[in-house]
């Protein structure tokens, strides 16, 4: 490949450049070996599947999901749930790198915030797979639509996650456009908005949690734990996600120095995988020692309820999958060389664990038993699964394309 | 980083790799263009104008009135049914309020059924707003009761606890709705504009009393049995996608009639009317009898009671 320096005149302003740069980091980030045209061909086919069962759900009615009016959430928001999670959790590197000063962290802090870009267009997806009326989605636009402010949660959530998107995509975009340009990046232009977007990922998660635990008709959500609750989980699930890229970057791309970021999340993990297990205890302790109609929906969730039993082995699987990761984190040794595939393991574990806890373990059973004690299950339906995994492979695309547009960026950082 | 190293570098075979890349994009854009066709199918089914439409307390007069004629002749194309859409609105000076006289009511389920016609409900799915829990005596935990019971009413030691909108006075349904699509009007009763709704269910989910349903599919009523006396926020057909309830039967009681459900019921458990009026029945039992409301504790202040002898 030869190459050649493609800096900008002086004169150039940026309203002409910062496109060209965009055009010329798409352009190369669809470059790539055959694997990597492989991987992208095989998520263009699972999204056009998605597609195209979305397309048939809307078309038909949301009759072909398997969600009642009993259960009138189910697997969309439930990733909804956990993808805001993803996105919170994906600035958890940044933590450590500018509050702690870490320099080498500075460097990869940039994958935490496209991981948050790809997870936050996923959620917005998964809410408009879940609208009855798509097309009548431009009510929700402030101004030309009517906006329930401040009363709706809803409203909020559309709010703080548009607004994260635009600071990711805003961090992103000037550390790699000065990049672009072989300028050092000021950071007056992003320093502040690295700090606003550390806020920003927790108020996108405490407002999402507010959408359950503010409905008092509904006990299972009802409980002033799930905010914090929903961060723990948060920040198992993308600090394990990140850990999992940069370990497959290492053998796949050739950016060098990321056994130090690796090693700094898997220490954040450590304390936040037993955290988010506390509270899990500290809650199921008050539901089942004090007992009481409150404790149906949990009952339902751990054991079943009146013969129905759906969740039951979501639930152990979930808790299973958590203890397992819990002890490989804490054991010392998981950082060594010789155990990187104990690692990834461990944290694909706690990604898979996270992710059923905060979607069927807790959306659903928030359905069941329901307002008025009726026990009617729910099991994602076939059209549902192909939406949620078109969904997941568009995140995917947008995910690898972000990173590829990064890594020129990250190669040229390695320690000198 | 040194500022003068270069940063991304241009790909040779620009143009070879160019074609190819294109050929590439264009099969996706034509492949994305084929998995998304039934779209086209779903885009048959609404009209510009139903795209388009305002909010229903934002429509002048002659917007609604255009609004209207258009429903009913959808009705016309759609269900083969000739039918009058009103625009019923509140009358001032009246709260409606609903008691139900649990002492009496056995349980038979004719509310039930005739709220289905009255407000044509879907025939397949066999909706209704109303749900009646048989409970057992002695008990006001609904963890024991059942919606599903059968056989012959009233069965010893158990009662019987008819459950719909309670048109509460604190509606965490109308709160949570993002788009304001559902509102309480001045006479007590909580709507939805039908051609507002998105369809999110929020208020589905913030409903205590699972009060609310939602149109998974089309809804289907032979013409002949479409109750053709509707009213735009209440019982004409509703689109799919979106979230329907209770109006108290806004398109009679506003014209002085009194609701479908209590019509229907052989034991007269059934009392309705206007708590403003001092004279009013609904308000002698209000004062006299002892009254019960469903899930207090929750704040929701129900325009609906129980009562007992
Ligand atoms: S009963 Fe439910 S639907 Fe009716 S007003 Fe109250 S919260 Fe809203
Ligand atoms: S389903 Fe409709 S009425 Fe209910 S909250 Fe959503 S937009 Fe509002």
């Amino acid at each position: 490949m030869s190459s050649s320096t493609v800096t900008p005149t002086e004169s150039d302003s940026h309203i002409t450049s910062y496109p060209r740069f965009i055009g010329r980091s798409l352009w190369l980030a669809t470059e790539g070996s055959f694997a990597f045209y492989a991987w992208m061909t095989m998520l263009t086919a699972l999204f056009l599947v998605g597609a195209n069962a979305w397309a048939n759900q809307v078309a038909g009615g949301m009759i072909s999901t398997h969600m009642t009016d009993h259960v009138s959430w189910g697997l969309y928001i439930a990733n909804f749930t956990f993808m805001v999670g993803l996105a919170a959790g994906g600035v958890m590197m940044v933590i450590p790198a500018y509050l702690y000063h870490d320099r080498k962290m500075h460097d990869v802090v940039i994958i935490g915030e496209l991981l948050a870009i790809a997870a936050i267009v996923m959620c917005l997806m998964f809410v408009v797979a879940d609208l009855g009326r798509p097309d009548r989605f431009w009510h929700m636009v402030p101004g030309i639509g009517k906006f329930n402010f401040p009363i709706s949660m809803l409203t909020w959530d559309v709010i703080v996650l548009n607004g994260y998107l635009i600071l990711n995509l805003h961090i992103c975009g000037y550390l790699l456009y000065m990049r672009f340009l072989g300028r050092q990046p000021n950071p007056v232009w992003y320093v502040p908005f690295v700090m606003l977007s550390i806020i920003w990922a927790i108020s996108i998660h405490t407002v999402t949690a507010f959408l359950y635990c503010g409905l008092g008709g509904r006990p299972f959500w009802n409980t002033a734990l799930l905010a914090p609750r929903f961060l723990a989980s948060a920040f198992v699930s993308g600090p394990a996600f990140i850990i999992v890229t940069m370990a497959m970057m290492r053998g796949l791309t050739q950016v060098k120095g990321l056994e130090r970021p690796i090693a700094t999340l898997t220490k954040i993990i450590r304390v936040t995988i037993l955290i988010n297990l506390l509270m899990v205890v500290s809650e199921l302790f008050t539901e089942f020692y004090t007992g009481g109609s409150h404790v149906s929906a949990a009952k339902y969730l751990f054991f079943g309820l009146h013969g129905k039993t759906a969740l039951v082995p979501w639930t152990w699987t979930a808790i299973g999958l958590n203890i397992t990761a819990a002890c490989l984190f804490l054991w010392p040794g998981l950082l060594g060389p010789k155990f990187r595939w104990l690692l990834v393991s461990a944290c694909l574990m706690a990604f898979v664990g996270a992710w059923i806890e905060k979607g069927m373990g807790l959306i659903v059973p928030g359905f069941i038993p329901s307002t008025l004690h009726e026990v009617v299950e729910y099991v994602p339906s076939m059209l549902e699964w192909k939406v949620t995994i078109g969904i997941w492979a568009f995140g995917l695309m947008v995910f690898t394309i972000a990173i590829k547009t990064a890594l020129p960026t990250l190669r040229q950082s390695e320690p000198s | 980083m040194t500022a003068n190293k270069p940063s991304l570098p241009i790909v040779e075979n620009f143009s070879r790799r160019a074609a190819v890349k294109g050929g590439f994009a264009t099969l996706g854009a034509a492949s994305f263009v084929a998995a998304i066709s039934p779209l086209r199918h779903a885009a048959q089914n609404s009209s510009a104008g139903e795209f388009m439409q305002n909010h229903y307390t934002e429509l002048t007069p002659e917007q609604k009135s255009d609004v209207l004629a258009r429903l009913e002749s959808e009705a016309k194309e759609n269900y083969g049914a000739d039918v009058t859409i009103g625009d019923d609105r509140p009358i001032p000076g009246t709260k409606f309020v609903y008691a139900i006289n649990l002492s009496v009511c056995n349980g038979n389920g004719k509310c039930v059924e005739a709220c289905h016609k009255e407000n044509n409900h879907d025939r397949a799915t066999n909706q209704s707003y109303i749900r009646v829990l048989e409970m057992p005596v002695g008990t006001m935990d609904m963890e024991q009761g059942s919606t599903t019971y059968t056989g012959i009413v009233p069965k010893d030691g158990k009662f019987y606890l008819p459950v719909q909108c309670q048109q509460c006075d604190e509606p965490p349904c109308v709160d949570v709705c993002p788009v304001k699509a559902t509102w309480k009007e001045e006479d007590g009763i909580v709507v939805v504009d039908y051609n507002w709704c998105i369809g999110c269910r929020y208020c589905e989910a913030a409903c205590p009393y699972h009060a609310r349903r939602f149109n998974w599919k089309k809804p289907e009523v032979p013409a002949e049995e479409i109750n053709p006396d509707q009213s735009y926020l209440s019982n004409r057909i509703r689109p799919v996608g979106v979230v329907e309830k209770c109006t108290y039967c806004l398109h009679r009681t506003r014209r002085g009639k009194l609701p479908a459900c209590l019509e229907a019921c052989p034991t007269g458990a059934r009392v309705f009317g206007n708590i403003l009026d001092k004279d009013s029945n609904i308000r002698w039992i209000l004062e006299n009898k002892r009254v019960y409301i469903l899930k207090e504790e929750l704040g929701t202040k129900p325009a609906f009671f129980y009562y007992f002898d």
